[in-house]
């Protein structure tokens, strides 16, 4: 890779690590209206025209409050656990790819920060690196409320990243790869729309998003922060930034998890009868153009895929109440995981019998 | 045990189904309910922008009235002060001088007149009480929030009808804009 290719990827992962912290600003702001929308209020609405500038509002307040060390707290580890939370939940959003390539002259850009042919279990490592933030947060804090919400956090996530990585593999046996471009371009047949992996995998698509609002401690299972029983969790004691990194990696991480459900089970970037409207626009602005133009529909495809997630998010967020502790822990070791392995017996039936439609092999080949 | 009302319902614990136990089925018609609200019409009214209508009958901030000429009504006799059963109201009476015809009605008039909008309890008995009709509680007006206790307490500089006929209540003893306009008038050759 010459040195221009390695400069617009550098500009690409610039931009991924950009967008990924603007959309998660905005998390902020959509949450807010949403969940007054879906209580019949309007919600924030005085900073800027429809209170748009709410969230740097919210910055200036968080970085203006007192930094707040617990006596006893471990000072080093304290800072150490919201960082580790954010860059963990930064990171994974570098496999991603939020589009096909560009093509100007010579030059290619690849819409994707890194592509890495083992890209599916790099977001894996590194999203259950995320645990480590909330742990050493709340150990760290030397308060009980924070310690019992850091060992929630973890129980809870390493026993629904079990059922999401059973889940996944009855994906990894339909798409044969563990790249998340090759899987993305496997939804996408020409002439046929119907490849996405979510119609021949609905049973672990349900077990993946449920495993998916476990994983982001998110609303019916966010019992680490459980605000009326533990006064927070493993945050009781943060304050300031190191309060909004928390809150920020939290956005973060339901970004990524909206990005992975689109490219796994909807198709990423492609979209229905891509390669018509293709051919058609070939035909008056030639053949690169067309590309080009296509895959800037894709990229806003993708993204409206994403926010379609983040707003489903948010959406059962303001609808369902927690569950216990004792129900999560039931749902997940003894409903989720059997089901998630039946799933894999079933795939690997229905692929035995040729039930599931194969991609053709001329275009697995490209 | 009988029930007193025949309207108590016996509950039976029954084993949950297998749509119960999926949650699904819950779960999509409690997102349904949301979504349904997601769409309705909102209850929040944007306060300063837009504001509750008041009743016709609201009793609302203090207006001490003039009267046709655009003199003050008020003489100053207490029973407003009186009648008060929250103790909000204090006043200074003054004989009016020789040229001030044209400022008061009444020979008495009050030099201070002051209302503590901390105490009022707007029930209108002042309104009630006042024999020259000249306190009313304005339907369209409330005492603001403000930072300070003693900006509470209203003076006549806060309570006295502005002359202008514009910024005057819609209640109470009007002037026609005729009228008005004359008013103005003169009290701008009494300035000269």
């Amino acid at each position: 890779m010459e040195l221009p290719a390695l400069g617009w990827q550098a500009l690409v992962i610039l931009v991924v690590f950009g967008v990924s912290l603007l959309i998660a600003t905005y998390s902020t702001y959509a949450e807010r209206v949403i969940a007054a929308f879906l209580q019949d209020r309007v919600g924030p609405d005085r900073a800027g025209p429809f209170g748009l500038l709410q969230p740097l509002a919210d910055a200036v307040k968080l970085f203006t409050k007192e930094e707040f060390f617990p006596a006893g707290s471990n000072r080093a580890l304290f800072v150490f656990g919201p960082c580790l939370a954010m860059v963990t939940a930064l990171m994974a959003s570098a496999v991603i790819p939020f589009g096909n390539y560009l093509q100007f002259g010579s030059t290619i850009i690849w819409l994707q920060g890194i592509e890495v042919n083992i890209g599916m279990l790099y977001i894996f490592g590194v999203v259950s690196l995320g645990v480590y933030g909330i742990m050493i947060g709340g150990w760290a804090s030397n308060n009980k409320f924070s310690l019992l919400g850091a060992i929630r956090a973890a129980s809870q996530n390493i026993s629904y990243e079990l059922a999401m990585g059973m889940a996944l593999i009855a994906v990894l046996m339909v798409s044969e790869t563990l790249s998340l471009r090759q899987i993305t371009l496997q939804q996408s047949v020409p002439g046929e729309w119907y490849f996405w992996n979510v119609v021949k995998q609905p049973l672990g698509f349900i077990i993946f998003i449920v495993c998916a609002f476990a994983e982001t401690n998110r609303t019916p299972f966010d019992l680490p922060e459980c605000e009326t029983e533990l006064v927070g969790g493993y945050h009781t004691e943060y304050s300031s930034m190191k309060m909004g990194l928390y809150l920020f990696a939290e956005y973060i991480n339901v970004f990524v998890a909206s990005a992975v459900m689109s490219v796994l089970y909807f198709g990423g970037f492609n979209f229905p009868f891509q390669y018509e409207l293709q051919a058609w626009l070939a035909e008056s602005q030639g053949a690169v153009t067309a590309h080009n133009i296509i895959t800037g529909l894709g990229v806003v495809t993708i993204f409206a895929k994403i926010f379609s997630f983040i707003f489903f998010f948010m959406w059962v967020r303001w609808t369902l109440p927690r569950f216990r502790y004792d129900q999560l822990m039931r749902l997940g070791w003894t409903i989720l995981i059997p089901l998630a392995i039946f799933n894999i017996l079933l795939t690997g039936g229905l692929i035995l019998f040729n039930v599931i439609p194969q991609v053709p092999k001329w275009w697995l080949l490209q | 045990m009988q029930s007193l009302s025949n309207r108590a319902k016996i509950l039976e614990k029954k084993p949950m189904t297998l749509a119960e136990r999926a949650y699904l089925p819950a779960i999509f018609q409690g997102l349904s309910i949301t979504m349904r609200h997601f769409f309705s019409k909102k209850a929040t009214i944007r306060y300063p922008e837009e504001t509750r209508p008041f009743s016709p009958i609201f009793r609302g901030l203090h207006v001490l009235k003039r009267d046709e000429q655009g003199r003050e009504r008020c003489t100053a006799c207490g029973l407003c002060a009186v009648a008060c059963p929250a103790e909000a109201i204090t006043m200074v009476a003054g004989e009016r001088k020789k040229g001030e015809e044209g400022l008061y009605r009444e020979e008495k008039y009050a030099v201070s007149y002051e209302v503590n909008m901390l105490r009022c309890i707007f029930c209108g008995l002042c309104e009630e009480a006042c024999p020259k009709a000249a306190v009313y509680l304005q339907a369209d007006k409330m005492a603001p929030p403000r930072f300070e206790r003693d900006e509470f307490i209203y003076g006549k500089d806060r309570l006295v009808e502005p002359v202008s006929p514009d910024a005057r209540s819609q209640r109470g003893i009007q002037l026609t804009p005729e009228q008005a306009q004359a008013l103005f008038n003169k009290m701008t050759q009494q300035a000269v």
